[in-house]
């Protein structure tokens, strides 16, 4: 009776891992499935799942390599540019953001100074604040300061956006952290300083990691901003870009080519978290004190 | 080498007033209960936490206003305080790297203070890795390896199982003997202030209340706080009154020597504190001169060697509150108004039996219950007691 209960368990907890993957992946394979397709196949009315005839044509198209469809001939210059600067402002963003919010939640952690509290409920109603009611106005103070269509022009407001959560999560992070660590190394005859970067950094890493993860996706996939702060290809990122794709006529987008660069910029969002994850490990502090 | 007068209070004074001198190469010990202010005192030698007046002095240089780092101090934190990120190796040259060692020197200086502390083989492993008693080691290790003019211990036995504590006490009074370096150490456990001290601080709400060597502060305690704190099972406290030689006691009277009996002049009630080996089964006592009273005893705990009986007494009520006060001070187990007498192992007395107890009359002390002070003290042979000093 046990064991068929246990099997019934175990049967039962696979049925949910499978409806939850498929759940979140079907969408996701779709897109790879439609990446595969000639526009011939995307437009028909009722299309099939997979591609009847298999075709890295819109690979080409996107990335520019081997013969190009006509009509897609500015496509992937276009796309390349964006994804040049999508690299760009996410990777500028993450940096700054994560250096500033480092040094604020180190503060926030440590020190009892007067309006503490104000700056964390700040940084919370700035957190929770619609990004497109800034659109208006900030269109129109990029035009006057001349950052519009600039890397700056985003750079900017999504680290204005990203600080807060990065401060809140990292604060948390130092928060954990045993202050006699720090004082340990004082007296071990380090300067504030260097105890901040020789041991309360490292110790935080998981946390700023975790922030320099959140604030590269806020940045990537970014659409509002991107599009309405940027007019051409210098600073327009990807998420915007595909906006301007165009297919033979307005009543058939190019859908393989879409779907081909969803694949394309999701390709780095993956090795990223890859990368990261093994940087995140949560209970890096074990060990530090008698627990 | 040091002459600390330190005061400190924001609005709260933890440390009150306190002058240590700590010689050089020498093994203080600062004991008291929790909240005694002795790891702030601790704190504020190694500079993390700033003296509101008063001054520090190390060798001779003042050293009030200097960051940690220039004290040249090693400090044992009581979590141990490791770098879980670095290994064992990296942790204990942490101090060289800063100093701007160079990898040769650390090398050589690292594996000596490993070998010293028997951590060789554990040098690549991370302190998450390892266990409480060689965490303890290494944060030793991290202490030794700078030439530094101080160690300052705060508590660092106190988070070890009871077994690994023992060994680690006699570690550490080795090490100290062998390095001859000056010793602060900071505990709440009168065991390890007795077993390690040359010299024992003992506060009370950050105050000091003697300043003495372990056997000076057991045989002559300045007041209740410092007879009641040291020892176990404690002092006992009876309520006495003195009339010529003759001290009453509830169970009965007892001869004083006379120039104890003399101190006590002019004090109607007194308290009488004997310590529990100072009792004894009479009849294993024969000859032994010293008095001898009968009571019934209660309860009996015959350990081998010796046998503590517990002996209820009553108690004048002003008496029962200034023990219970006492017993706050000290931050103890509630002590009933009972006699705790160390008997012989031989001893045939059994529970709720009424028995011939003898007591060693000149090892009486006799205690003033207004003021707490030790009315018979010898103070040549006490230490420091600062309150007596501020009087004189």
């Amino acid at each position: 009776m046990a064991a068929s209960k246990e099997t019934r368990t175990r049967i039962g907890t696979w049925i949910g891992f499978v409806i939850i993957l498929i759940w979140c992946l079907l969408p996701v394979v779709w897109i790879l499935s439609l990446s595969f397709k000639g526009p011939g196949e995307t437009a028909a009315g009722s299309p099939q799942f997979l591609p009847k005839h298999w075709t890295i044509q819109n690979y080409r198209d996107v990335l520019g390599f081997g013969t190009v469809s006509t009509g897609q001939e500015g496509t992937h210059t276009d796309f390349l540019s964006a994804l040049r600067n999508s690299f760009g402002i996410a990777a500028v963003a993450t940096v700054l953001s994560v250096i500033f919010a480092t040094l604020a939640a180190y503060a926030i952690a440590r020190l009892d100074f007067k309006g503490k509290r104000l700056v964390l409920s700040l940084a919370l109603a700035i957190a929770m604040f619609p990004v497109v009611a800034l659109v208006g106005p900030l269109f129109d103070l990029w035009r006057v300061l001349g950052l519009f269509n600039t890397w700056p022009g985003l750079i900017i407001p999504y680290m204005s956006f990203t600080l807060p959560l990065a401060i809140w999560t990292l604060s948390a992070f130092f928060r954990e952290i045993p202050w006699e660590m720090e004082q340990a190394a004082q007296v071990d005859g380090a300067t504030s300083w260097q105890a901040f970067r020789k041991v309360i950094v490292p110790l935080a890493a998981p946390g700023v990691f975790t922030a320099a993860i959140l604030t590269f996706f806020f940045a990537w996939n970014e659409f509002v901003l991107a599009i309405s702060l940027t007019s051409t290809t210098a600073s327009r990122t990807v998420p915007a870009q595909l906006s301007f794709f165009v297919g033979p006529d307005p009543f058939n987008p190019p859908y393989g080519l879409l779907a081909t660069a969803s694949v394309v910029v999701t390709v780095p969002i993956i090795i990223i978290v890859l990368l990261f994850q093994r940087k995140i490990v949560a209970g890096l502090t074990s060990g530090a004190v008698k627990g | 080498m040091k002459n600390i007068v330190k005061k400190y209070g924001d609005g709260f004074p933890a440390v009150n007033d306190v002058s240590i001198d700590v010689a050089d190469g020498e093994f203080m010990i600062l004991v008291g209960p929790s909240g005694c202010g002795k790891s702030t005192l601790l704190r504020m030698i190694v500079g993390l936490e700033d003296i509101t007046s008063g001054e520090m002095i190390i060798g001779d240089r003042q050293v009030n206003d200097l960051a940690p780092r220039d004290r040249n101090l090693a400090m044992v934190f009581q979590n141990y305080a490791l770098y879980p990120h670095l290994s064992v190796y990296e942790n204990i040259a942490f101090p060289l790297r800063l100093a701007g060692a160079s990898d040769k020197d650390v090398d050589e200086k690292v594996r000596a203070a490993a070998a010293t502390l028997e951590l060789e083989e554990h040098l690549e492993r991370k302190p998450g890795n390892l266990s409480g008693g060689q965490r303890q080691r290494v944060a030793m290790g991290r202490a030794i390896v700078r030439d530094a003019d101080a160690f300052l211990f705060d508590e660092p036995l106190s988070n070890l199982d009871a077994k690994l504590r023992g060994q680690m006490r006699t570690e550490i009074s080795r090490l100290q003997k062998r390095l001859g370096i000056t010793t602060v150490y900071v505990t709440h456990d009168q065991t390890e202030a007795m077993t390690l001290g040359d010299r024992v601080a003992v506060l009370k709400r950050g105050i000091l209340q003697q300043l003495a060597t372990p056997r000076e502060l057991y045989e002559n305690p300045g007041n209740l706080f410092v007879a009641g704190f040291i020892g176990s099972p404690p002092m006992n406290f009876l309520p006495a009154t003195v009339e010529g030689t003759t001290a009453k006691l509830p169970f009965g009277d007892v001869q004083l020597p006379p120039h104890k009996a003399e101190r006590a002049q002019g004090h109607d009630l007194l308290l009488a504190g004997i310590r529990p080996e100072h009792f004894d089964d009479a009849s294993t006592r024969e000859g032994a001169r010293g008095s001898t009273f009968r009571a019934t005893v209660e309860v009996v705990e015959w350990l081998g060697n010796e046998t503590y009986a517990y002996i209820p007494y009553e108690a004048p009520p002003e008496i029962t509150e200034k023990l219970r006060q006492l017993e706050r001070e000290l931050d103890s187990e509630a002590m009933h108004t009972q006699l705790v007498a160390a008997l012989s192992g031989g001893s045939r007395i059994r529970e709720g039996e009424e028995a011939e107890i003898w007591v060693d009359a000149s090892r009486v002390h006799l205690f003033d219950p207004e003021t707490g002070r030790n009315l018979t003290v010898d103070t040549e042979r006490a230490g420091t007691i600062p309150e007596l000093e501020t009087t004189a």
